[in-house]
């Protein structure tokens, strides 16, 4: 709810330029929000840009380029390289080729802080387990908060993986679902250090899925690889069922990739054009202004709390679904 | 704006931060919490058994301790009746045995009053038979004094012999 006052309140600060005359720039907005970007703009202050140059690194054809973004925010050259308006991406200005770009962008800040606050967070909670014994007390504080998500987590791993090898995976999926968790959370937060749209690209939660397919992959029971390539079925689906099955274990990372970012991306698209409604409607006079932004004002506040929702559920969904596969490549047969 | 494609920076920081903060609480963070939490269900489960083994065991024992008590309870009754019935036979033996010594005291004093009765009837008949001599003695010297006196005398004695040997 204050997340919906608040990116209102944000799109208020930064409309006037944009509303002023002309209609207001939507899907520019809306990518902005939910795109990357080599600074992070916070908002626009009596007419200034308020953002956080970030530091741009970059290797292209002369070497290494380590310098803030700031020299290049309005698509000059600096050292041979520029902001491609196009893709908003850093090309070399000679070939108009991407580099090899490691820039510390909005995302990548975004993921340093996240995971560091998750870091903290769990060390917290181990330290109150180190320090105190938790057979004689019970946990408070941040220990009490974190133990029923840990727990959770441990437990689903415990009934998916089976009792034999779940304490080996159940490092990973704490992980995975407490990450997933954090950063949906944070992104539903409207201003700095939150508001990326983390858990809504594609790259974060492809290398999620990959440590998924690699870890359900790479440990797999002979039982498993068996029902990929020699399953016991009838002779004339024995060639088939390979195709099928190898193309099913493929399938899989890819759904969960696609899951994810395409459930927090339209999460984040939504909640949005909620709040750029109030702003397309200004120009319609007052009335009809007035009435739209209760409208999407209370629509917001909905989206944001479905969002909340989401957010608990697809973190617990990537965790389950992991698990499951764990729990499948460990199967020993009946 | 290409939503779909994974930038590579992205793609890099992702990888390595990732892997970091998995690497470093995979072994001092989630382990830990949860080895505990663990210790600490299987410590409750074990409790809670233990109460129930414990809660069990004293309905056992309630249960033996009632039996005893009711045990002791027959086993007083019983060993009660048998003193009674012990010392009834002790009276009941002690007062025949103190009957049959009377009665034989009784019956030996009976005898030997019986003997002594005899004996004084036989010594006072003997006395009586003696005195009895003696007079007859004497009214006999007195009266037999004349022959003929004598003879109807020894008549008279002949003739009480002879009624006595046929009464008899």
């Amino acid at each position: 709810m204050m997340a919906a006052l608040l990116i209102s309140l944000l799109l208020m600060l930064a409309a006037p330029v944009a509303s002023a005359q002309e209609d207001v720039p939507v899907s520019e907005i809306i990518f902005e929000h939910i795109g990357d970007d080599y600074e992070w703009h916070i908002t626009e202050w009596k007419g200034r840009h308020v953002a956080i140059p970030l530091p741009v690194i970059v290797k292209s054809s002369t070497g290494w380029h380590v310098f803030s973004s700031a020299r290049i925010r309005h698509g000059e050259e600096y050292e041979g390289l520029r902001i491609d308006p196009e893709s908003g991406k850093i090309v070399d200005t000679a070939t108009g080729k991407r580099p090899l770009d490691i820039s510390i962008t909005k995302n990548v800040l975004s993921l340093m802080f996240s995971s560091l606050l998750l870091l903290v967070i769990v060390l917290l909670t181990a330290r109150w387990y180190r320090r105190h014994d938790s057979l004689e007390e019970a946990p408070t504080g941040l220990a009490a908060a974190m133990e029923p998500l840990v727990m959770m987590v441990h437990n689903m791993a415990r009934e998916n993986i089976g009792e034999e090898d779940y304490r080996r995976y159940s490092p990973y999926l704490c992980m995975a679902f407490l990450w997933i968790l954090l950063n949906n959370f944070l992104g539903i937060i409207p201003f700095f250090p939150g508001g990326a749209n983390l858990t809504g690209n594609i790259a974060i939660t492809l290398v999620l899925a990959l440590c998924t397919f690699f870890t359900v992959n790479l440990t797999g029971t002979k039982h498993y690889y068996k029902d990929i390539f020699a399953p016991d079925v009838p002779g004339f689906l024995k060639p088939i069922m390979p195709v099928i099955e190898v193309f099913s274990a493929l399938m899989k990372p890819v759904s969960l990739t696609i899951r994810l970012f395409a459930n927090m991306l339209a999460g984040h698209i939504m909640i949005l054009c909620m709040v750029c409604v109030i702003f397309i409607m200004a120009k319609y006079g007052p009335l009809l202004g007035g009435g739209m932004t209760v409208v999407s004002v209370l629509f917001g506040v909905f989206l944001d709390a479905l969002e909340c929702l989401v957010a608990f559920i697809q973190a617990y969904v990537f965790t389950m679904l992991s698990s499951i596969y764990i729990g499948l490549a460990r199967s020993h047969g009946e | 704006m290409n939503l779909v494609t994974p930038d590579s920076g992205l793609l890099f920081w992702m990888i390595v931060i990732f892997g970091i903060v998995f690497f470093l609480l995979a072994k001092f963070g989630f382990p830990i919490i949860t080895r505990s939490v663990d210790e600490r269900s299987a410590r409750i489960d074990k409790s809670l058994k233990d109460a129930r083994d414990i809660e069990e065991r004293m309905a056992s024992w309630t249960q033996k301790e009632a039996k005893m008590r009711e045990d002791a309870r027959k086993g007083q009754a019983l060993m009660l009746r048998e003193a009674a019935e012990e010392k009834n036979r002790i009276i009941a033996d002690a007062r025949s045995a103190a009957k049959s010594e009377a009665d034989k005291l009784l019956a030996d004093a009976r005898t030997s009053i019986a003997a002594e009765k005899e004996s004084a009837l036989r010594d006072v008949r003997r006395e009586v038979a003696l005195l009895g001599v003696e007079v007859a003695e004497k009214v006999l010297r007195e009266e037999l004094s004349g022959a003929d006196a004598q003879r109807a005398y020894l008549e008279k004695m002949l003739d009480e012999a002879a009624k006595a040997d046929t009464i008899k």
